[in-house]
């Protein structure tokens, strides 16, 4: 139950400057292990993707695995950095049970990929990004803690280890400190990881899934008053989407100048985002720092990579996401706005794909951005999650394009593609959803609507056309909405010889 | 028939290929041996005489189908309990590993199998293979066959005493800093160090990861040469194993059994004959084998070595870092000893307990030694430090090597000791690898061969060659056994 009154986040940004910094680990999508010839899917029994390698068993030795090594190079490479001509693994020691040799093999002093920089656009303006390192090291194993009520390892009376995940290979992206973010600190760090994932995603080294872990984030935050030295940061954990990377910067920004204000001194700590809450709670102190007692690995040989062959990796890296996108705002003739909105709401792609599968730029985004938009935000997703893929959304346009279904109609189709009744066309036969063109039944309801409203009909036939719009209402009534409002206006006009 | 167990390896295989003896009467009655004389060695910690004998039988059985049998098909090996071998018992000498049966093989152990040799068991070492008496062997001390109140050496001491006492004609050890040459020198056997990454290390419990080699143990250069090339070569599944042939040390070892070596340059270090040295019998007999090597026409020249001198230091900061993250993982949650697991202790507690009970104090005083020289603000000072004095030693070595094909010593500076006799001041125990240590800090090769006796005890003569120029060593060490003969220790009957 604190007390402390938080400062609002207008207050915070204007007293203090925030120094931001992201850590990012992403699980690399290779065959196999960093050091051994397990396989790496996800899922599995506990603990039966396993060897006397990623066991860490007695004797066992770890062999480097080279795609792992060419992914890293790539990333290091997308991200504008140096490539090491030699460098070497590192052990990182210390006693934990979801390590295996109580030992985490690692790069220390000597990274792949150094020096780069990433540039990211927030708010119309472009920001760059350093990039300090980018270095290859092996997972842990998931450690899970039974019988206690919060799940960690105080109060557990049983813990179990699964070490699947162990020895997966994990590329660590560190940023060099972000100054000078100010009030977009918080957006900068999003947008960042946002472009980061893209890119990532791009060179097809990893599923980048933050909800399971694959790309993780670490933010650090520290603030200091205008023209003072920076203040001391804090390092916050368990980020597990986009949102919450804005959030959690955010919050510790409130959270840190509460505590300068009140004269208090911030600790170097590990904290812990809460996604429910909004805030960060203290997790470990790093005032007693931990003395990982890194050298280097002597089971493994140093990494020389062919400078030739980096070359040839660099020549083959697929278009920079912020160069493709620029391509694709031509091609669909948007303005830097309406590009920004779709950029925000996560739609690049989908709507790339969606023109791919035969729908025009413009039905594609009106999708997307529209209904489709509409959902995800109630349902508090995101876009790509919302349920129905770019090729539905594409058959969907077909059938309205075709004049099978009408805007209405193609609504309650998607509906039903969203809740999982399959492809749009499967939807509207099943649900008989279908426009009414079968013009013998259309004449009939035309003729019906005709007769029970005489009056209305004499006024057409007087030339009154407005008035037909009663006429056409009725018929769209008798067919539930599933005649085309066009053909049934034509052919009301006809029938009166109005036309 | 005469005594199986006297026999080389190479006569064993030549009876058994020729249909003389059958492998499994070769192992039986090595297994007799055992049980006749290895209550007063100690030699073993584990015999396996039910997979000896299926090993055996498979042999006989394929040498009654007509298929070819390998140099060393049916002779029986004994292998230090520090290589895994695939549901026998491995415990390094540790009680935090009392009971473990690993799940498979190590390389140096497939490849002995492949070749169709017999293992007869698992040979007692120094706890993680850190000693020179095996007197840090939580399973009890060997005994060495020439004095059985003397140490066998180490931290290979069971290997070296299993060969000496014949309960096998071969044995796999490992070095570090002269675990195998050692007791070879003072069990009065040969002893050989490959280059470092000519043998794989690939289920090798690991004490120095950058030092540890495997190699091989036997009474006569050649039959170790035999040993060597059944094991070595290299191994994908060790990064620092050479990717290149294995040096013909056969063919050297044969070619100094003529005992011609004429135009070999044998170097001398200036440096170890300054200092603590070598105690003056080792001395007389070194000097009484330098003689002999020069009848066969050796030409001997003195080389300095500036940078041996902090070998032993240097030693004791690489090795001791390295063994204290290698050791990390015995920690009771896997495998091996688990102690203080009441429900109540936290999991810090239970690792810090069984740790405590598993492992000795040698094991102990290492890591933390190691865990010390690695820690901040100490690295650049030992472990950066020691690094440097190795880059230093290893440009020695080069130079030297310029001059001279090989470069000789005495292996140990002094002869078997009683036990006790340096248990209680470590450094008197290090002295026991002065000459070793430069070898491995190097990464090349070096082997021990008998070279006579100094009070009745067997003294050691060490030579040591170029990385990858292992067959050079065999040839001089072939041809000094031809000069001055194998070594044989009093009767361990009655
Ligand atoms: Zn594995």
């Amino acid at each position: 139950m604190t007390t402390t009154t938080l400062p609002d986040y207008d207050a915070a940004v204007a007293a203090f400057e925030p120094v931001i910094g992201l850590e990012t680990h992403v699980e690399l999508g290779t065959n196999t292990k960093m050091f051994c010839g397990c396989p790496t899917d996800f899922g599995g029994e506990p603990n039966t993707r396993v060897c006397p390698v990623c066991l860490g068993l007695p004797g066992a030795l770890p062999v480097a695995n080279k795609a792992a090594i060419e992914a890293t190079i790539r990333i290091g490479l997308a991200l504008n950095c140096s490539i090491a001509t030699w460098c070497r693994f590192a052990r990182k020691n210390y006693f934990y049970p979801d390590m295996p040799k109580n030992f985490q093999i690692s790069q220390y002093d000597e990274p792949l990929c150094v020096d780069g920089y990433l540039d990211v656009e927030v708010d119309g303006r472009t920001v760059r990004i350093g990039i300090e390192r980018v270095h290859l090291e092996e997972d842990t194993g998931k450690t899970l803690h039974v019988g206690g009520a919060t799940g960690r390892i105080h109060g557990a009376t049983e813990s179990l280890v699964d070490y699947n995940r162990a020895g997966i290979p994990l590329v660590e992206i560190v940023t060099k400190p972000v100054p000078g973010a100010g009030a977009l600190a918080p957006e900068i760090a999003r947008a960042y990881v946002t472009e980061l994932r893209d890119i990532l995603r791009g060179l097809g080294v990893s599923d980048v899934r933050m909800e399971e872990g694959s790309l993780r984030c670490d933010v650090n935050t520290s603030l200091n008053r205008p023209g003072e030295e920076w203040g001391t940061r804090t390092e916050t954990k368990n980020v597990n989407s986009l949102r919450s990377v804005e959030r959690a910067v955010r919050s510790e920004i409130i959270r840190q100048a509460a505590v300068l204000e009140s004269g208090g001194r911030i600790i170097q700590e590990t904290r812990h985002f809460s996604e429910e809450t909004g805030d960060t709670r203290p997790g470990r102190s790093k005032e007693e720092a931990t003395d990982y007692r890194y050298f280097p690995e002597p089971d493994l040989v140093p990494l020389a990579p062919d400078p030739q062959w980096v070359e040839e990796l660099r020549a083959a890296l697929p278009e920079a996401p912020r160069v493709h996108r620029k391509r694709l705002q031509e091609a669909w003739g948007l303005s830097d706005l309406d590009m920004r909105s779709v950029v925000n709401a996560g739609a690049v792609e989908l709507i790339e794909q969606t023109v791919a599968a035969g729908a025009t730029a413009a039905a594609a985004r009106k999708w997307w951005l529209g209904e489709l938009a509409r959902r995800a935000n109630e349902d508090g997703i995101e876009l790509s999650a919302v349920g129905a893929t770019p090729a539905q959304v594409a058959e969907l346009q077909t059938l309205v394009d075709g004049g099978k279904l009408n805007d209405k109609l193609a609504r309650v189709v998607l509906e039903g593609v969203i809740a999982g009744e399959g492809s749009p066309t499967a939807v509207m036969e099943a649900r008989g959803l279908a426009v009414v063109s079968d013009t013998g039944a259309l004449t009939a309801a035309v003729d019906e609507a005709i007769a029970a409203n005489p009056d209305v009909a004499a006024k057409v036939r007087d030339g009154k056309v407005a008035a037909a719009g009663a006429l056409v209402g009725a018929v769209m009534k008798t067919t539930k909405g599933q005649a085309d409002a066009k053909t049934v206006r034509e052919l009301i006009l006809e029938r009166l010889g109005a036309n | 028939m005469s005594d199986l167990t006297r026999l080389t390896a190479v006569d064993i295989a030549k009876r058994i290929s020729d249909g003389d003896v059958s492998a499994e009467e070769v192992t039986r009655a090595h297994l007799d041996r055992i049980a006749a004389v290895d209550g007063k060695v100690h030699a073993f910690l584990h015999v396996d005489a039910d997979g000896a004998i299926a090993a055996a039988q498979a042999v006989d059985a394929r040498r009654a189908r007509g298929d070819e049998l390998g140099p060393l098909a049916g002779v029986p090996v004994a292998v230090k309990d520090v290589l895994t071998t695939k549901n026998v018992p491995t415990t390094a000498g540790s009680k935090i590993l009392e009971g473990w049966r690993p799940p498979y093989d190590s390389t140096v152990v497939e490849r002995l199998r492949d070749a169709g040799t017999v293992i007869l068991g698992k040979t007692n070492m120094d706890e993680f293979a850190m000693g020179s008496s095996t007197e840090y062997s939580a399973y009890g001390p060997t005994n060495n066959p020439w004095d059985l109140g003397r140490i066998p050496g180490g931290s290979g001491g069971g290997s070296a005493a299993a060969i000496a006492a014949y309960e096998a004609p071969l044995a796999i050890g490992t070095d570090t800093g002269g675990s195998i040459r050692q007791p070879g020198a003072v069990t009065g056997t040969v002893g050989s160090k490959p280059t470092y990454g000519g043998t794989s290390r690939y289920g090798l419990i690991a004490f120095s990861s950058s030092l540890d080699t495997p190699g091989p143990c036997a009474r006569t250069v050649l039959d170790a040469a035999l040993l060597h090339e059944v094991m070595a070569g290299h191994d994908w599944r060790d990064s620092t194993s050479i990717p290149q042939p294995v040096p013909p040390v056969v063919e050297a070892a044969k070619r100094g059994m003529t005992g011609d070596l004429t135009g070999v340059k044998l170097g001398l270090v200036t440096e170890f004959g300054t200092g603590e040295g070598a105690e003056p019998g080792v001395l007389a007999a070194f000097n009484d084998a330098l003689a002999a090597l020069t009848k066969l026409g050796a030409e001997i020249v003195e080389v300095s070595a500036p940078h041996f001198q902090y070998a032993l230091p240097a030693y004791y900061l690489i090795a001791p870092s390295e063994c204290s993250s290698n050791l990390a993982r015995f920690d009771g949650v896997r495998y091996g000893l688990r102690v203080g697991d009441d429900g109540n202790r936290s999991l810090e507690e239970v690792m810090s307990l069984t740790r405590e009970a598993g492992f000795g104090p040698e094991v102990k005083r290492r890591i933390m030694l190691g865990t010390y020289a690695l820690s901040s603000g100490y690295y650049d000072a030992y472990y950066g430090q020691a690094q440097k004095v190795r880059t230093l030693i290893t440009q020695d070595f080069n130079q030297a090597f310029e001059q001279v094909d090989v470069l000789v010593s005495p292996t140990t500076p002094f002869v078997a000791f009683p036990f006790g006799s340096r248990t209680s001041d470590p450094y008197q125990m290090y002295l026991a690898d002065l000459f070793t240590i430069p070898t491995n800090l190097y990464g090349g090769p070096g082997i021990s061969v008998p070279c006579g006796l100094s009070d009745g005890l067997p003294v050691g003569f060490q030579i040591m060659a170029p990385t990858m120029a292992d067959d050079r060593m065999y040839r001089v060490a072939a041809a000094l056994e031809s000069a001055v003969g194998t070594l044989t220790p009093p009767s361990l009957e009655g």
